[in-house]
């Protein structure tokens, strides 16, 4: 540690032994868009998703939850309609959104959260909820925490990576996707394919955990950032 | 002219309304008012002190020994994007924490959608005319309705001149969120005090309810670096929609786009801006 220059070539060999947090640049911008009541971009390395929120808004009466809110979730692919694989992913994240929205202060109303998608470089469904949640935050709707997610990917070799691209998706073992909360860092939702021992699960959980800080504090930084003028 | 003294009306201490109204109608009960709690402890006064002004995020929490106070002026009261849960509270709103003394606490927070809440006056639009109220428009999730006979000198002979697509300044009496919510255009003592029916003329266009705030807020900054460019007339609703009137259509386009692009702008930027404006226009 003492020889300064040596200590991030040791670091970056680490890479490959261990599991080591390696997430890619995060970018976000928030209020992007004039017409709906919150908006947000989420960026991880390439991948880009453009996120929308309306609500609490006029409610179709089929749709009407005498108790809470109604939330619905629409993922537009970059190109083309959406299929199944969309609607999976539209699952995940109104389950994740749910749990963490205080819906109940909100009742007989429609949210709808509509993402789409810029760019998929890997990790799309935590870049999705990431955007989710900026886009939740900036409409203001009450919430209990936040929401972040992860991607792990399990190499051949049983290497994790965190935050992977899809050239490392593709050549991944399995690939586990978890939605974590910011009060006590709990898992909200997990998703994943392939196949993985219980003990890689609990790794990559962990894993998810310690990421979620660094995600958590960048959220802050830039909803610090964006009411900086206001200050 | 109902607009002409619009914003003296507006409630004065216009940031903490949702929590000052609640002291004005005290028959009102804890459940329905928009109050989130009243704590009793000194505890809490120190937990919040470090954090007025600060930026806080959903989820952040203020914890606190609950201890029991007879006296009252040791109450903290908290307003929008704070919740008691137990003995801690929680913050539900990304935002700004603010502190009016001696013991108010909210979150200031950049939002557009305007959830109704009671009290609060606003512009909406006159949608349906339906036997003998009005349904009005006014931005939240639901249409607010609007009694033909809440009108200044309004009886069942003489009915009020409101027309489909027409404005009207009200205030709301019942807003909370499993009622419908209910508009009058009289105060208590059955005078308009400025709300009813617009005139002719004017532009309506919508801000963000941060910056209606901002507008509204007692002295505000805003307003007066506005008035000194040229004559005009505002009427501010804390549903974010503003309706301006100038002396010519063109003026009236400068105040919109002027008020508009206070949104995002340091108050030196501003006021350059302004005055860079007064001296074109006059």
């Amino acid at each position: 540690m003492r020889d300064g220059p040596n200590t991030h070539v040791g670091s970056m060999m680490d890479v490959a032994v261990s599991p080591v947090l390696a997430l890619r640049k995060f970018g976000c911008e928030q209020s992007l868009l004039s017409r709906p009541d919150g908006s947000s971009s989420f960026v991880q390395g390439d991948t880009s998703v453009l996120a929308g929120v309306y609500g609490p808004a006029e409610v179709k009466i089929s749709k009407e939850i005498y108790d809470r809110a109604t939330l619905e979730v629409m993922i537009q692919p970059k190109v083309g309609l959406s299929g199944v694989r969309e609607r999976a992913q539209e699952h995940c994240v109104r389950q994740t959104c749910e749990a963490a929205l205080l819906s109940t202060l909100h009742p007989r109303s429609s949210l709808s959260l509509i993402l789409q998608i810029i760019h998929d470089d890997g990790s799309l469904l935590s870049c999705c909820l990431n955007a989710a949640c900026m886009a939740l935050m900036d409409a203001g709707l009450p919430m209990s925490c936040l929401f972040c997610g992860v991607t792990c990917a399990i190499e051949q070799d049983g290497h994790i990576v965190t935050d992977p691209t899809s050239q490392q998706e593709k050549e991944s073992r399995a690939l586990m996707t978890f939605a974590i909360d910011s009060a006590e860092r709990r898992v909200m939702m997990s998703s994943t394919r392939g196949s993985f021992s219980v003990n890689e699960l609990q790794q990559c959980v962990a894993l998810s955990q310690r990421a979620s800080e660094e995600i958590f504090q960048f959220y802050r930084d830039s909803v610090r950032r964006r009411y900086s003028k206001t200050l | 002219m109902p607009w002409k003294n619009a914003h003296v009306f507006s409630p004065s201490t216009f940031y903490v309304d949702r929590v000052c109204y609640t002291k004005i109608l005290p028959q009102e009960t804890p459940g329905n008012c928009i109050m989130r709690g009243i704590v009793t402890t000194l505890d809490m006064f120190e937990c919040f002190k470090d954090k007025v002004g600060e930026v806080l995020l959903p989820g952040d929490v203020f914890s606190f020994e609950l201890v029991p106070l007879d006296n009252k002026a040791d109450k903290v009261i908290c307003g929008p994007g704070l919740r008691r849960n137990g003995d801690e509270v929680l913050v539900c709103k990304s935002g700004i924490l603010r502190h009016k003394p001696p013991n108010l606490y909210w979150i200031d927070s950049i939002q557009k959608r305007y959830v109704p809440a009671k009290g609060e006056s606003v512009i909406g639009i006159v949608t349906v005319k339906s036997g003998d109220v009005f349904k009005v428009d006014v931005g939240g999730s639901e249409q607010a309705s609007l009694s033909y006979l809440a009108f200044e000198g309004a009886t069942k002979r003489n009915r009020p001149n409101v027309q489909v697509g027409d404005l009207v300044y009200a205030q709301f009496t019942i807003a909370n969120k499993d009622m419908e919510p209910e508009l009058v255009c009289i105060d208590s003592c059955g005078r308009a005090n400025g709300m009813g029916v617009f005139g002719a003329d004017g532009l309506l266009f919508k801000v963000s309810l941060g910056l209606v705030r901002r507008l509204l807020a007692p002295q505000s900054d805003i307003v007066k670096d506005l008035e000194k460019t040229f004559p005009f007339e505002m009427v501010v609703g804390m549903n974010g929609r503003v309706w301006v009137r100038a002396r010519t259509a063109q003026q009236t386009l400068i105040v919109a786009n002027l008020l508009e692009s206070c949104e995002n702008m340091t108050t030196q930027q501003r006021q350059a801006l302004f005055r860079r404006v007064a001296d074109r226009v006059t």
